[in-house]
């Protein structure tokens, strides 16, 4: 045990330097999941919070993948390690909510901080989608995108199609896919990421209906998936068929379907508008458009809901900590900031002020699509149906519905099967998960 | 993969010995130290916690003895995933020692540049499974990889991401290809072990070489060949997690889901940490019996090694 | 040698040329893909032959480029692999060198349970344990700590078991003719066993190297600040397949990056590892 004792030993007389050294300075740890481009603007947003004020130092950490940052939270809480700010991505927001004794929720932190949290400054729909029943809001929302779709102009204008004018409904999507196809412009007329995102989650609020009961699980209890209503099954149908001659051809469960699109392999495709950077960066002739909607729904389109991750910030931590929280999410929501994450990420801004701002500086005009997805969120105040999904476990479930989808898209079985599948499985899995 | 490095050696006893008391006990102690922090400690938790319902963050804990043990075997998945973990584990082992037999049967033969071919040979073993499987799927996943994309172009229907057993074949090539430069250096050196007068005696009784190779080289091999088929199997079962999680994800549907894939599936990404800790137990109950079995083989070969 | 017809000796080029390609392939292929434009990369497919943006691509992200996504300069991310590969290597070799010497050489009590107690670890992957893992090095306030990193991967019973076969090879007129001559443990060990147990040492050395070098689930949950970072870590810091940008031209640089040096210790070691692994199969 000798060796152990003088490697925690120096460990601990390192943690007490660390201690000392930082006295005047509270720092708080930031974990996060994001890569590439993102994870420089963490970086520079971290630096530039530090350098506008003194009490405080905000370290981020990278902790890899959404559920392995996630996981790496639930660990170091366990051990009483627990990060002042965990990042967590959108399907772990039910995980989050559920853990009550474990995080402090966002607008307390900054009430108790004495600030004034003004709910109205925020984008309603974002704003929603991380609040409690009753309103409170648990996390701060951090990066929020939403589905658009894209096309290849230069496809349409071989398929004859009309190069200005992208499909607005699904059967428009469905028509012009074929047309792609058989006039041979491209070998695949349409693709899509994130088939739970899109074409269950979003297409229920787009669509206005319903997702699943006690809305879509919001209200709590006793959730029951409604995803084999004739509605879904009739859109999934229509897939599956086009899925037979390659019509539609499927890129895998999240983003990789993007690779196809950026390769001119499909003309149209349906993504996060997170998603837009690549396709810029790609130097291809595109076109944005909305999301698609189902000309059998009554109400369509609604609005659609936010993905992304939002901001959590744990229980049990000092005051100080929470003072320095609560001065980096009021530094994140101030405009210039708001605006500079909108327009470098790609994502939403949070505030309504960021929104403005970026509209008269004339972004929109020069960059038309980044518009798209908050006209998209804010166009009708939600509904029942359309204020997002919300299950303890919907990582489970999300990967239960695309295992159905997968075997379906196959030609293992029918849209009805799968949904009814998705739906038999998924709810003794919620069941289970509430039990625990 | 230095995990499963075991060798094999025939060991000659008794032994002569120091007849020192404390002196041992001082050389064990910083391994067994670490053995026990390290391993024991955290083995017995996992142990604990396979008994537990419980929530992630650990706030509501109910202890329900086996539940969780009756609840995986019982799990239709969990039996899907073992017939996964069997075809994906022998079918890595056969192919990577296919393909090194072959490499080194033509090495053997190969006179001039061998020292150059090995060289060439033995890169992959260098590569971290993270990044092999990155580099996998940049290859052969239907959106991103440029050979797909070959593929597709020659009129192949390749679609892993949807055809359960393409996508078994890109995971056992993909973990094939780690391993065939381990197999490559094993074989070599058992085929220089084989005496060249042995094969020189067939040849002269009109032996073809095919005969050859399949009547004298190939048993004198057996030895090697079991050890490889052994490391290889235990690589494919216990070391092939990196690779699987970056290549397949376990998709589609639940075709390429081994059981180290869905212990961590369930513990990490679904959080069902009971599940998640009765399927550990299990496993290592399994690796426990394979090492000693394994060992029963590595000693036994004292009589005829 | 039995004579060999050429078209026999073409056909066994041939194989090996074949097999060299499939198996060196991917990387070279990656290292393709670090020499084009990001805009090339991105529409796919990419060409087979090296494009001209070598020089371009390496400059930018040797200085600055990966630091700007990684948050850490290339060669803290370096220095932390190379210290966490060669702690691991020498680590573990080192406690395990003891332990079975202690194992084969002595008798004492317990010495069975010891070595069971060490031989059943052999081969449980540390995704399995993870988390009470993770918990112990929180309790010990590893975190964050090069001894964090390294430790808890040499916890496994490998290189004992193979030093302990290693040994037993020994004839045990050795040990007597070092009693005989008034040699103590000590000095057995280090005029005898280490001198014959080089070429062992030399390929575990490499194994393990490797084992060191390619870790990723481990370093990403036991490191908290950047500068911990290794170099597989910073690689996949900087894929994206979701909503970020990827700057894929970067990516490859840094894929080179961190398959190159571990290559680089196999091929340059080559002679030892090989005569290692194949006299301890033998």
């Amino acid at each position: 045990m000798k060796f152990f004792g003088f490697a925690a030993g120096i460990a601990a007389t390192l943690t007490l330097l660390s201690t000392t050294s930082a006295f005047a300075v509270t720092q708080i740890s930031w974990w996060h999941a994001m890569t590439g481009a993102n994870a420089e603007v963490v970086a520079k947003i971290s630096k530039d919070f530090n350098a506008s004020q003194s009490d405080y130092e905000l370290i981020p950490v990278f902790k890899g993948t959404y559920p392995e940052t996630l996981n790496a939270g639930i660990a170091a809480f366990r051990a009483g390690q627990a990060p002042d700010i965990l990042q967590v991505f959108d399907v772990g927001t039910g995980v989050m909510m559920a853990a009550e004794g474990a995080i402090k929720p966002a607008a307390d932190v900054l009430t108790s901080a004495g600030m004034t949290f003004d709910k109205s400054q925020y984008l309603p729909g974002i704003v929603g989608y991380y609040s409690k029943p009753d309103g409170t809001m648990l996390s701060f929302p951090y990066n929020s995108s939403s589905p658009i779709l894209y096309y290849n102009k230069d496809i349409f204008q071989k398929a004859g199609l009309d190069v200005n004018n992208p499909p607005k409904t699904w059967n428009e999507v469905w028509e012009a896919a074929k047309k792609i196809k058989t006039s041979g412009a491209a070998s695949c007329g349409y693709t899509s990421t994130w088939l739970t995102w899109i074409h269950l989650e979003n297409f229920a609020a787009w669509n206005d209906v319903s997702w699943a009961t006690q809305q879509n699980g919001l209200a709590g209890g006793d959730v029951e998936l409604k995803i084999n209503a004739p509605i879904f099954v009739n859109h999934f149908q229509a897939l599956a068929d086009l899925a037979k001659d390659g019509t539609f051809k499927y890129g895998g469960r999240t983003s990789e379907a993007k690779q196809i699109f950026l390769a001119g392999e499909c003309g149209i495709f349906t993504e996060s508008s997170g998603g837009l950077g690549d396709i810029v960066k790609s130097g291809m002739n595109y076109g944005i458009g909305q999301l698609p909607y189902d000309t059998d729904a009554k109400g369509a389109p609604q609005n659609t809901t936010p993905g992304g991750a939002s901001l959590w910030v744990f229980g049990n931590k000092s005051d100080e900590e929470y003072k320095g929280v609560a001065a980096f999410f009021a530094y994140l929501s101030k405009t210039d900031v708001q605006e500079y994450l909108h327009q470098k990420s790609g994502y939403l801004p949070v505030t309504l002020a960021a929104y403005e701002a970026t509209k008269k500086s004339g972004f929109y005009d020069k960059n038309p699509g980044r518009e798209t997805p908050i006209l998209q969120m804010t166009g009708k105040a939600p509904t029942d149906n359309s204020k997002g999904v919300r299950l303890p476990n919907l990582p489970q479930v999300r990967d239960i519905q695309n295992e159905e989808l997968e075997k379906m898209l196959a030609g293992q079985q029918t849209a009805q099967q799968a949904l009814d599948n998705a739906v038999t499985r998924g709810n003794a899995a919620i069941k289970e998960a509430l039990e625990n | 993969m230095g995990d499963t490095w075991i060798a094999r050696k025939i060991s000659l006893s008794p032994r002569v010995v120091f007849p020192n008391k404390i002196l041992p006990f001082l050389l064990v102690a910083p391994q067994l130290a670490i053995t026990l922090v390290f391993f024991y400690w955290p083995a017995g938790q996992a142990l604990y916690q396979s008994m537990l319902r419980q929530d992630p963050f650990g706030l509501r804990t109910k202890f329900v003895w086996f539940a969780n043990f009756r609840k995986v075997l019982a799990d239709p998945a969990y039996l899907n995933s073992i017939k996964v973990t069997v075809v994906f584990s022998l079918a890595t082992a056969i192919v990577a020692m296919c393909v090194a037999l072959l490499l080194a049967v033509m090495a053997e033969k190969a006179v001039r540049g061998k020292g150059l071919y090995r060289t060439l040979l033995i890169w992959p073993y260098a590569v971290a499974p993270a990044i092999a499987g990155m580099l996998w799927l940049f290859l052969f996943n239907p959106s991103i990889g440029s050979l797909a994309y070959l593929l597709r172009s020659l009129g192949i229907a390749w679609d892993p991401l949807l055809n359960g057993t393409h996508a078994m074949i890109l995971l056992v090539s993909a973990a094939a290809w780690k391993q065939i430069s381990y197999n490559f250096l094993f074989f070599v050196a058992g085929l220089q072990a084989v005496p060249k007068t042995l094969i020189e005696a067939a040849a002269m009784d009109g032996a073809g070489e095919t005969k050859r190779f399949w009547t004298i080289v190939f048993p004198l091999l057996a030895p090697t060949t079991f050890f490889l088929l052994v490391v290889n199997t235990v690589y494919a079962l216990f070391d092939t997690f990196g690779i699987v999680h970056a290549v397949t994800g376990g998709g589609p549907g639940k075709t390429t889901e081994t059981l180290v894939y869905k212990v961590y599936n369930d513990g990490f990404v679904n959080l069902i940490l009971g599940d998640s800790a009765a399927q550990s137990v299990i496993l290592m109950a399994i690796v426990i019996a394979l090492t000693a079995i394994q060992f029963r083989y590595v000693e036994r070969k004292v009589h005829y090694g | 040698m039995i004579g060999q017809s050429p078209l026999r000796t073409f056909t066994a080029h041939a194989v090996l040329i074949l097999g060299i390609l499939i198996v060196a392939f991917p990387i070279y292929y990656t290292f393709v893909a670090s020499t084009h434009t990001l805009q090339t990369i991105l529409r796919p497919p990419l060409p087979l032959l090296p494009g001209g943006q070598l020089w371009n691509n390496y400059s930018e992200a040797l200085f600055g480029g990966i630091g700007r996504i990684g948050g850490v300069s290339v060669g803290q991310l370096l220095l932390n692999t190379t210290i966490m590969a060669l702690g691991v290597a020498v680590g573990k070799i080192f406690i395990s060198i003891l332990s079975a010497y202690a194992i084969v050489f002595f008798r004492f009590p317990l010495r069975m349970t010891f070595f069971w107690l060490i031989f059943i670890t052999l081969m449980l992957p540390v995704e399995v344990r993870i988390l009470p893992t993770y918990k112990v090095m929180v309790d010990l306030g590893m975190i964050d700590t090069y001894a964090g990193l390294i430790i808890p991967l040499i916890a496994s019973a490998t290189a004992t078991l193979l030093f302990r076969q290693f040994f037993m090879t020994i004839p045990g007129e050795l040990v007597e003719a070092a009693r005989v001559d008034g040699a103590g443990p000590w000095r057995f060990f280090f005029d005898i066993l280490l001198p014959l147990s080089r070429t062992n040492i030399a390929a575990l050395f490499v194994i393990l190297f490797i084992y060191g070098w390619t870790q990723y689930l481990w370093p990403l949950l036991v490191t908290n600040s950047n500068d911990m970072n290794t170099i597989v870590i910073a690689l996949r810091k900087m894929v994206s397949f979701a909503d970020a940008d990827t700057e894929w031209h970067l990516v490859m640089v840094t894929a080179m990056l961190a398959i190159v040096p571990p290559i680089l210790v196999v091929v340059l070691m080559q002679r030892w590892f090989v005569r290692g692994l194949v006299e301890s199969e033998k």
